[in-house]
């Protein structure tokens, strides 16, 4: 009896394809489930690094908003205040940040640009913005959002060679303020996956 | 229409924008026990959008969203 060497080398090949597509899909699914799971094990996942470096009342808002978000959501948050963004976490500083209408051709003022250069328009553009944008839309002021992060843990570290460049003392920032350094910073956002500079 | 739910908590954050409805929400959940319910009032159309992340993010299950006009409620399970 004559055997059908052809058939059968053909019954082999479609095995072997066979096999080898499902090894390979279940391989796939192994590695992406390792993956995913790396990934929630991954301290790095749940954490963010902000620097807030401008002192303007509109540039204090996003560090604030991000930082209480994310730790709204869980993830230890540490904010580093350098430059102007010491303002923000200075004593009484939070209620006085102000926007400066000149040079700013985003900013909605029914002006000429050129206007916001004349003695009154910083605070007036600063009026401006609190009352009819952030108040007439309920936007909390920026003295609640530090509250909230606070309350939340939120991390505030002062940087201490602008504190010193500007004559700001430990003493000058509100309270639960730490002063650090670049390195500080550093070190945290290494182990994160968000860092905003801001 | 909303499914009847044994609410645990309530947050009121009519009128609150972003970040706000998410941080007392995050605040106020802390309070309850695993299985608890809470449900959460908002006017923030983002909060459509803001909720669902972080109850994502979170691992706390959203229930469901209740859009009704001029007023917005998740029910949110704690995990």
């Amino acid at each position: 009896m004559a055997l059908d060497i052809s058939q059968n080398s053909n019954v082999d090949q479609l095995v072997r394809e066979r096999v080898d597509a499902l090894i390979t899909q279940r391989f796939n699914e192994l590695v992406a489930q390792q993956i995913a799971d790396a990934f929630k094990k991954d301290p790095a996942q749940n954490k963010m690094a902000i620097i807030a470096s401008k002192g303007t009342l509109d540039m204090a808002y996003p560090p604030l908003i991000l930082a209480s978000a994310a730790a709204a959501m869980g993830e230890e948050v540490e904010i580093f205040f350098t430059f102007y963004g010491l303002n923000i976490v200075r004593k009484g500083g939070a209620k006085h940040l102000q926007i400066a209408p000149i040079a700013n051709p985003a900013m909605p003022v029914p002006l000429p640009n050129i206007l916001g250069m004349l003695p009154g328009m910083t605070p007036m553009a600063t009026w401006m913005m609190k009352t009819q944008f952030f108040a007439k839309h309920h936007v909390a002021p920026i003295e609640d959002l530090l509250q909230e992060c606070m309350d939340l843990g939120v991390k505030f570290i002062a940087c201490q060679m602008t504190m010193d460049v500007m004559g700001i003392k430990a003493s000058d920032l509100i309270d639960g303020v730490e002063v650090g350094g670049a390195a500080t910073f550093i070190d945290f956002a290494n182990q994160a996956h968000v860092s905003l500079f801001i | 229409m909303a499914a009847t739910y044994q609410i645990d908590k309530t947050v009121d954050a009519k009128g609150q924008t972003c970040p706000m409805p998410v941080v007392m929400l995050a605040k106020a959940i802390k309070d309850l026990k695993p299985g608890q319910v809470l449900a959460v009032y908002a006017t923030d159309p983002g909060a459509k959008k803001d909720i669902p992340a972080w109850a994502n993010k979170t691992g706390n299950t959203l229930l469901e969203t209740v859009e009704e006009p001029g007023l917005l409620t998740f029910y949110i399970k704690k995990a």
